[in-house]
């Protein structure tokens, strides 16, 4: 009891000081910048304003990324230039191969599935009378970690020797249609698409979610109109509702892919990227941490950076013109 | 058509029946809860239980304990504290509160500069902050590490001094306030550019300064804005593995309770009376947050969906 009491009271007073401590030193910037008059008045305001804002993007992100775009030239250790030797090994390495494969397997597969249930879910959701207990379930799952999705899905996937009882709903359930039960992470390719359930689990929700908000903004007068016309069910929803909400469907879409691309916490607490279940996101923490080569991880980055930029700048420029209507 | 007629035929919205829309909505809901339930439940068996019929046999043998917990709050020893997960439950806390606290500060205090105090650049600046947004987390982290480890030096030359943070609170406090910013002076930007122009105007006028106006109007305005930013950044943090793995060395002093959680699984394989309580003591605080301000939430998300 005392030892946790010694070693918890200073991790307590670290988070009691330091919050009231940095509202303290902003408080002080404030009165100090706000004493000056005259000239000096606007150029302080936004040195107070916008500087701590820009020296922590440039030193955490700005330079960063630039060192990292160099260090995807350098040896293991970032310490002579090898040219193009990383980029090299990423193009044959057969080991990439398979997750490039999966990569892309996952960047096909999980969005179409996750913003494909998302709107039928919405379309559903949008005929339904008590609609909130439903939804607020669906969603749950954005909630919960990655890491806590996992080990939820793994006691799904729990496999047992035959001998034994088997306690995981997937082995029972396959069971009892009479068929044996296998260790399903060890099942290639199953076990990517078993890992793939998981992120579409905590993903529908989202999907849900955001298609829903879009469907109930269709205009109830459009609606009526065209259904005056003769458009009714999904030739309704094929002329009418969709066209409306497609824009929402591809940022939800793209959103899913970017997630996809980056996903790494799902493979590492499963397989930890064994099995032939290993992705790009994971490739590069490996690649870093446990194979101590800065410049394959690197490489790998950059690789994650190329991807997902055409994807992001699309589904920001989108986000803003949205926003300016 | 009578609209009375339209409103019984419902207008065409119909693809679905309300009764077929309900039953197929309430079987993807259970299907979708399950899994949940079924760890939830889990974590109240007893270990031999667990082990020999699945957990949905306490239907018919109920049989619950709250030992799982304990052992996995405080390692089966209440004299000791330390050995359980309760110390890294504690660390998500120290983590979580200034890492959210913070980002959300310095990002309202540079938007209201880039909309309302502007200069020369400020739009470009702006502009620039919005593009950082497609940096992915992983194109910093070796560099930020090194710098927090060694510094950085080319050559011989020290150009930057190790800060000397890695491995303390701050080495993480630091990156997930870095890595929060550009969303977090996006959202907020869109927020505060959209305040009504006659007020501040009228703010100078009587001779306000910015501080003054930041302080008692701009904070009070923004309230939704930044609560619903908040809530997306403290599920972030405390969802997080990436920058924890990364910056926290899996320690006891610093690493948050979902890189413990991770490193059970490995540690124990499938010792479920660990994990199940494990996880369970590590969702539950997103789940609170996430039951009972749902609606901010959902806003942070929609506008968050690009970082």
């Amino acid at each position: 009891m005392s030892d946790f009491i010694s070693t918890t009271s200073p991790k307590l007073l670290q988070l009691v000081v330091s919050v009231p401590l940095f509202f303290l030193i902003i408080g002080l910037l404030f009165f100090i910048a706000g004493k000056a008059n005259g000239k000096k008045q606007r150029p302080l305001a936004i040195a107070v304003f916008v500087g701590p804002a820009f020296i922590l993007l440039a030193t955490g992100l700005v330079v960063p990324a630039i060192r990292t775009l160099l260090f995807s030239f350098m040896d293991p250790d970032s310490l002579k230039f090898v040219g193009l030797r990383n980029y090299n090994w990423m193009v044959h390495d057969p080991n990439v191969h398979i997750i490039l494969r999966n990569t892309v397997l996952w960047i096909l597969f999980v969005p179409l599935v996750t913003t494909g249930i998302g709107l039928l879910l919405a379309i559903l959701l949008d005929r339904m009378k008590r609609e909130t207990i439903p939804k607020s379930l669906i969603f749950m799952p954005m909630a919960i970690s990655f890491v806590g999705a996992s080990i939820i899905w793994k006691f799904v996937y729990e496999y047992k020797s035959p001998d034994q009882p088997q306690i995981g709903l997937l082995s029972t359930l396959v069971h009892m249609i009479g068929f044996g039960p296998s260790n399903w992470m060890l099942t290639k390719p199953l076990n990517t698409f078993l890992l793939m359930i998981i992120f579409i689990w905590t993903q529908t929700g989202f999907a849900m979610v955001i298609l829903s908000a879009a469907i109930k903004a269709v205009p109830a007068d459009i609606v009526e109109a065209s259904a005056l016309d003769g458009a009714f069910g999904r030739k309704l929803f094929r002329f009418i509702t969709f066209p409306m909400v497609r824009s929402t469907f591809i940022v939800v879409l793209a959103t899913q892919v970017v997630g996809s691309l980056k996903l790494f916490d799902i493979v590492r607490t499963m397989t930890g990227g064994n099995f032939g279940t290993n992705v790009l996101a994971n490739e590069m923490y490996s690649q870093v941490f446990v194979q101590f080569d800065q410049g394959k991880g690197s490489a790998l980055a950059v690789a994650l950076f190329i991807c997902v930029t055409p994807i992001l700048t699309y589904n920001i420029i989108h986000l803003r013109r949205e926003r300016q209507h | 058509m009578s609209n009375s007629k339209l409103a019984s035929h419902n207008p065409g919205r119909k693809i679905f029946s309300t009764r077929f829309a309900t039953i197929v909505v309430w079987i993807i809901t259970i299907c979708w809860t399950i899994p949940t339930l079924g760890l939830f439940v889990t974590s109240f068996r007893h270990g031999a239980d667990i082990y020999s019929s699945g957990w949905w046999n306490v239907i018919f043998h109920p049989s619950f304990t709250l030992e799982n917990y304990k052992n996995v709050l405080v390692g089966g020893n209440s004299e000791s504290l330390s050995s359980g997960v309760l110390p890294y439950w504690i660390n998500s806390v120290v983590i979580t509160i200034p890492a959210t606290v913070f980002p959300v500060v310095i990002a309202t205090m540079a938007a209201y500069g880039l909309a309302w105090v502007k200069f020369k650049g400020s739009d470009f600046v702006f502009f620039a902050i919005f593009a950082l947004q497609i940096v992915p987390i992983q194109m910093s982290l070796i560099p930020l590490l090194q710098l927090f480890t060694g510094g950085v030096h080319i050559g011989t030359t020290t150009i930057f001094p190790a800060l000397g943070i890695a491995g303390h609170f701050a080495g993480i406090w630091l990156p997930h306030t870095m890595f929060a910013l550009p969303l977090a002076i996006y959202l907020l930007h869109n927020f505060i550019a959209s305040l009504p122009r006659d007020l501040m105007e009228a703010a100078h006028v009587d001779g306000a300064n910015h501080f003054k106006i930041f302080r008692q109007i701009v904070l009070p305005l923004s309230v939704p804005g930044i609560a619903a930013f908040a809530i997306f950044q403290f599920l972030w943090v405390w969802n997080d593995l990436l920058v924890a793995l990364t910056f926290a060395s899996g320690t006891e002093e610093v690493a948050p309770i979902n890189s413990k959680l991770a490193s059970l699984v490995g540690q124990y394989g499938s010792s479920w009376e660990t994990l199940t309580a494990g996880a369970f003591i590590t969702i539950a605080i997103p789940l609170v947050v996430f039951f009972s301000l749902q609606r901010y939430f959902v806003r942070g998300l929609l506008a968050g969906s690009v970082k």
